[in-house]
């Protein structure tokens, strides 16, 4: 069991903690009601104001919060505080709308540097580690969490940022590194690198732990990643809507991230009816921030298909767990009228030790139906010189995906390269499909 | 055993190009190539100098190449002279799993065999079969 960075927050007593969220929860909803036009109006609309709310199941009263909400409001129409205390502002990538301009104050970096620095003690950091954070630095909440996490700690911080990766497989030989974080995409890509240079980096290089998040990751996946660096792989969630990451973490007890439950309340709803599912029921993520200042938000939905674990951990942290996330409700696909999500195609491919775990999918409609092509590359060691064997792991992998996703899927074996390799989220998903009027 | 270079190439345009542009950059002369097809990719079966050196370094080009062990038998240039050898493999019980053939001189053809198994230069030697030896071929 690795040392706490909160203990007395992170082993407190359910009952004790729950009084904390409704406490806090209180004050968030009402500051959220207070400052900002947008929960006024909306929660007016539903008929509830700030004194319905007298225990945490009462939330379920209130009108939820979407992203689009955020970018209506765009720059500042959700800041709860004067600009002269917002200390920093971030932005969601605009690629599919208006950016989302997220701000926080002292106090809300201070709490986010907080959160994450939990996980670098999940992943047996301390004061003594150094930490190489390789996420993207910038309006993404990536890098700069995970650097406030290490600052937090009082690790070494070595802010590397994504890219060049030569370069950063040098840092992690000769600086030492203990700890990496970064998406899982490119911790694999950094691996890969590493060995490429002649270096096994399970033996010959210091770290120990990664802190991945920001995409999603197979089993396989991380377990690859974990072996090949000699690791303990770290799941970290989070979002920049509601923070960063640091929301919830992985402890070394796996089988879920802690949400860190002082700072954040979480429900799962059924993403059609919105209606709050049990625990244990997967569905979509809703979170309630319970402290922060800039930008509060009352029931944010999170488009994150998970479900609450609420048995107790073994690290003997109290705050619930929510399970590795089943994708997004707008990743979903719809194919052929069958929800697939592409961490279950992943999940199928890292089956195949013969498969590289770089894949692309390609969605095409010829025709009224869905045709999906899955481009992947074998792994340096098979043999490729016999059709026959080709022919036979496409036939095998294509069987595979036939049972897990009940779709057919159309694989193709591509040269080695051909698929990008990603520095930041991979692009795993190409949709060609014409929508029909 | 001979050593054939084996690269595995999309059915895209332009591929089979790049491909013998890559080993004609390296100075590097071919003596025997098939092109096997399918509908996503092929595979081309080379037989070059230094097969080893080449194909190291079209895997440092980003191309997905190897080295394979195949039997080269001389047979004559005649009706029947693959026939004969084909028919003896068929009673040894060995699986042909893909092969080709090319004139060598007036009176002599070199069939080239890919078979699973050990020791099969040895059977077809006993079996009275001519093998082809690499430097036969191709610059070791």
């Amino acid at each position: 069991m690795g040392m706490y960075y909160q203990p007395e927050i992170e082993t407190m007593p359910r009952e004790e903690l729950r009084d904390l969220q409704l406490d806090r929860m209180k004050w968030s909803v009402k500051h959220a009601y207070d400052n900002i036009d947008f929960f006024k109006s909306s929660f007016d609309e539903a008929g509830v104001s700030p004194e319905d709310l007298n225990s945490l199941e009462d939330l379920a009263k209130f009108p939820f919060v979407v992203k689009q909400d955020m970018r209506d409001a765009y720059p500042f129409g959700m800041f709860a505080v004067p600009m002269k205390d917002v200390a920093r502002i971030h932005a969601s990538s605009g690629t599919t709308g208006q950016a989302t301009v997220v701000g926080h104050t002292k106090r809300d970096l201070k709490n986010w540097g907080d959160c994450f620095a939990r996980g670098i003690a999940m992943v047996g950091g301390s004061d003594e580690s150094t930490i190489q954070v390789s996420y993207g630095y910038g309006l993404f909440t990536g890098g700069l969490g995970g650097h406030a996490g290490g600052e937090a700690m009082g690790c070494t911080v070595i802010p590397t940022s994504s890219g060049n990766t030569k370069r950063q497989v040098q840092f992690m030989a000769d600086c030492d590194t203990d700890i990496l974080a970064c998406t899982p995409s490119y911790a694999l890509f950094i691996a890969d690198t590493a060995i490429e240079m002649g270096y096994d980096p399970a033996k010959e290089f210091k770290i120990s732990g990664v802190i991945c998040g920001a995409e999603p990751a197979s089993e396989n996946m991380r377990q690859e990643i974990a072996d090949k660096l000699g690791v303990q792989y770290c799941d970290v969630y989070g979002l920049s809507e509601i923070m960063g990451p640091g929301v919830a973490m992985e402890c070394i007890e796996r089988g879920g991230l802690h949400i860190a439950e002082d700072q954040f309340y979480c429900e799962i709803v059924d993403p059609d009816t919105g209606e709050v599912l049990p625990d244990g029921e997967w569905g979509e993520l809703v979170i309630t921030t319970l402290t922060r200042e800039c930008s509060p938000l009352i029931r944010y939905r999170t488009r994150d298909v998970t479900r609450i674990i609420e048995q107790p951990c073994a690290c003997g942290r109290t705050h619930r767990k929510i399970d590795r996330l089943r994708g997004r409700t707008d990743d979903m696909l719809i194919i052929r009228g069958v929800n697939v999500f592409p961490s279950q195609i992943e999940q199928v491919i890292t089956g195949f030790p013969e498969i590289a775990t770089q894949y692309q999918i390609i969605l095409t409609n010829k025709g009224p139906l869905d045709h999906v092509e899955l481009q992947v590359e074998t792994e340096p060691d098979f043999q490729i010189d016999e059709v026959r064997k080709l022919e036979d792991l496409k036939r095998r992998l294509q069987a595979e995906l036939k049972s897990n996703l009940q779709v057919a899927v159309d694989v193709k074996i591509v040269e080695p390269k051909t698929i990008e390799r990603s520095m930041g989220k991979a692009k795993r998903v190409i949709d060609k499909r014409e929508v029909s009027a | 055993m001979i050593s054939q270079l084996t690269v595995f190439l999309q059915n895209e345009p332009g591929k089979l190009s790049s491909l013998t542009r890559k080993i004609a950059d390296n100075g590097t002369n071919m003596h025997a190539m098939f092109l096997s097809d399918t509908q996503d990719f092929g595979i081309v079966r080379i037989f070059c100098d230094e097969p080893e050196a080449v194909a190291a370094m079209l895997n440092e080009s980003g191309f997905r190449a190897s080295v394979t062990q195949v039997n080269a038998v001389y047979v004559p240039n005649e009706p029947g002279g693959l026939a004969r050898l084909a028919e003896f493999c068929d009673k040894a019980g060995l699986n042909i799993e893909y092969g080709y053939c090319f004139k060598a001189g007036d009176d002599e053809a070199i069939d080239v065999f890919k078979i699973d198994g050990d020791n099969i230069d040895f059977a077809l030697q006993d079996a009275g079969f001519k093998i082809a030896k690499p430097e036969d071929i191709y610059a070791l």
